[in-house]
């Protein structure tokens, strides 16, 4: 009996650090849901698609320590599947005429066709994965670069499927607060299980060490391609929520300033942490919203003041510069949310962690 | 027969501009292991020096109204001191930190300069007409060349042999590839280690100066992204050229030129607006055949 009782203790201490965060998540997302304006609610849902989007990232980057620049066109490839499957049957003939005939004649239901998106843009990552972990972190990173390059360049050329570089309009949109929350929590769920998983903890000792991972036998190329893949599902997954919460997609929100922002995001939380993907994008979020509703114009007291556009670009470079040189391991310094009312092993784990320090790969000589 | 010497010359001058910006990357990595995507910036902001900040697409001229070594010299030495700044205030306190948060903090200062450009500048892409009367075909011994093609070929090339011979030449430029070789030990023997970043940051500064007034002549156009395709190839072409080492970033830089413009020239037209895709999927399959690139330094391989 006091086996079983201390057994589920250990599993809740285990899984709190996602348990921890969903729970708050819901509280947030019950609170706006029920009180907030519109255009908050927009906003919220909008995070909770970026959680996705950077727990894709982290599942890579984070437990990697390798930067990738390349998955956010993982993301464009789930974005125009799912639009081929589920948009605008009356124009499809027009616009998208080098479509296959059985995609030009009908549409498929949202969900297999959200299905068929994310397993689509897997099946890319894999092909990607397979060329590029073979390489060395650095050229890695570059390479992830060309594969970004590769894929903008052919999309937006690509007129008789892509529409080139012209938005496609219309897409049904289905996302709401609580569809964004459950999918980002699953996203979560499954970046924890993988971190904590055999698999996730021989990563991440290749990213501390690699000469000595290496050296008891660990294949850095495998490691690192499962969570290539991996990253590559999820963020499917956020293409798919991105075109169909927006309603419609072009290939350049899928370019350097949604990789930027991203990418943002997971720094100035923490790369190395569950726990840092999540609240950098709620810290980084905050700081958008406020900057671009400052934008466009608000009421201070008497006078009106109203930002130049641009103005929430430059801050958010400044803040994600701020972060790297004070704070290199991000707010969270990378540590999970633990449990506070016991002693667990991943505590002090992560303060050996934290003594580490940058956002991946060898601390410098 | 003229029609491939053309080619050749064409891939030539492209490939000697990408071989500039290649270097002044690979000066700046091997001296501090940075992958300085700020590098377009000082390209993009080099350009915008020339016309009086405006919100006006055909602006007035600013550094373009002087007469031409004036504009040179206060072209360069904008992008020195933006080179510098960026290296005092945001890459000096970094110095210790690990290549991947450099490139992380490298692309920070680059969305930072192109938005607070943007701000001032506005983003629509601007005219700007300096050295049309380069735009003139020359023809010499049946070859019909644009006049900023010559320019293009002359600036690089004696600038490329400039660099060589600083670098082989002089003491100064010695202690830099010996810095690039293996950073510890030069300061080990006396090199002063802030010397030497700010000189390989003042040399990436006035090398972004220089490709940005011929990017200028040759377009015309003033645009917020006009920086980005060249860095992004030099980038490629340091990893194709051995990571690390300097002749490699020059060789890798000449490739990619020679590849553009091959790919440009022979590729069935319906395809050649795809060509950059074609060009970034060779420099994978080049990484695939040597994961190290072409010239192999002691930099390519992490030490334990």
């Amino acid at each position: 009996m006091a086996n079983l009782a201390a057994t589920l203790r250990a599993a809740f201490v285990l899984a709190w650090p996602v348990l921890g965060l969903l729970l708050m998540m819901a509280a947030g997302v019950l609170i706006v849901s029920s009180f907030g304006s519109i255009s908050l609610q927009r906003t919220l849902t909008e995070g909770l698609i970026k959680i996705v989007t950077v727990v894709g990232l982290y599942i890579f980057i984070g437990n990697s320590g390798v930067i990738s620049f390349g998955q956010t066109a993982f993301m464009a490839v789930a974005a125009y599947a799912s639009a081929w499957q589920t948009c605008c049957p009356g124009l499809k003939p027009i616009t998208m005429h080098g479509l296959p005939e059985f995609l030009i004649r009908n549409s498929i239901p949202i969900i297999p066709a959200g299905l068929i998106s994310i397993l689509l843009s897997a099946l890319v990552a894999l092909i990607v994965g397979l060329v590029v972990m073979r390489l060395s972190g650095l050229a890695a990173s570059i390479a992830t670069l060309a594969v970004l390059f590769i894929l903008n360049a052919a999309y937006s050329n690509w007129d008789s499927v892509t529409m080139g570089v012209s938005s496609i309009v219309g897409l049904p949109t289905y996302v709401t607060p609580w569809i964004a929350y459950s999918m980002a929590a699953g996203a979560m769920i499954v970046a924890y299980l993988f971190q904590i998983s055999r698999f996730g903890l021989m990563l991440r000792a290749t990213r501390e060490d690699e000469v000595a991972a290496r050296s008891v036998g660990l294949s850095v190329f495998w490691l690192r391609l499962i969570a290539f893949v991996l990253s590559g599902i999820v963020m499917g997954l956020a293409g798919v929520l991105h075109a169909h919460f927006l309603g419609t997609i072009s290939i350049d929100t899928f370019f350097l300033n949604l990789t930027f922002i991203t990418l943002a995001m997971l720094v100035v939380g923490g790369t190395r942490s569950l726990f840092g993907a999540v609240a950098g994008v709620f810290v980084v979020m905050t700081v958008i919203d406020v900057f671009r509703r400052v934008e466009s114009g608000v009421d201070l007291w008497s006078f009106k003041l109203a930002l130049p556009a641009g103005t929430q670009e430059v801050i958010l470079a400044m803040v994600l510069l701020g972060v790297l040189i004070f704070r290199p391991n991000g707010l969270t310094g990378g540590r999970e949310l633990t449990w506070p009312f016991t002693r667990s092993v991943t505590r002090s784990v992560d303060s050996m962690e934290k003594k580490r320090g940058h956002v991946g790969g060898k601390p410098a000589r | 027969m003229l029609h491939v010497l053309q080619v050749i010359l064409d891939a030539i001058a492209l490939g000697s501009l990408y071989a500039l910006v290649a270097l002044a990357i690979g000066l700046v990595f091997g001296v501090m292991k940075l992958i300085n995507f700020a590098q377009g910036d000082y390209i993009t902001l080099g350009a915008y020096s020339l016309v009086v900040p405006s919100a006006s697409i055909t602006p007035p001229l600013l550094f373009g109204a002087l007469p031409v070594p004036a504009m040179i010299f206060s072209v360069v030495i904008t992008c020195v001191i933006l080179a510098l700044a960026t290296e005092r205030i945001a890459f000096r306190p970094l110095r210790n930190s690990s290549p991947a948060t450099l490139l992380v903090a490298s692309f920070a200062v680059s969305y930072f300069i192109q938005h607070v450009t943007m701000l001032v500048q506005t983003g629509r892409p601007k005219s700007v007409g300096i050295g049309s009367q380069l735009a003139n075909a020359v023809e010499i011994a049946g070859l019909r060349m644009p006049g900023v093609q010559i320019l293009t070929m002359g600036v690089t090339l004696a600038l490329l042999i400039g660099l060589v011979l600083f670098l082989k030449k002089t003491p100064l430029g010695v202690q830099m590839r010996a810095a690039a070789e293996n950073f510890e030990m030069a300061r080990l023997l006396g090199i002063r280690a802030d010397k030497v970043i700010a000189l390989a940051f003042v040399i990436s500064g006035g090398l972004a100066a220089a490709v940005s007034m011929l990017l200028v002549v040759q377009t015309g156009t003033l645009d917020l992204r006009m920086g980005l395709m060249p860095v992004v190839i030099a980038f490629f072409a340091t990893v194709i050229g051995g990571i690390g080492s300097l002749s490699g970033a020059a060789l890798g830089g000449f490739l990619v030129g020679f590849v553009s413009v091959l790919l440009q020239t022979y590729l069935p037209a319906d395809l050649r607006p795809s060509r950059d895709a074609f060009v970034f999927g060779l420099v994978i399959l080049t990484l695939l055949v040597r994961p190290q690139g072409l010239i192999v330094t002691s930099a390519a391989k992490e030490r334990v």
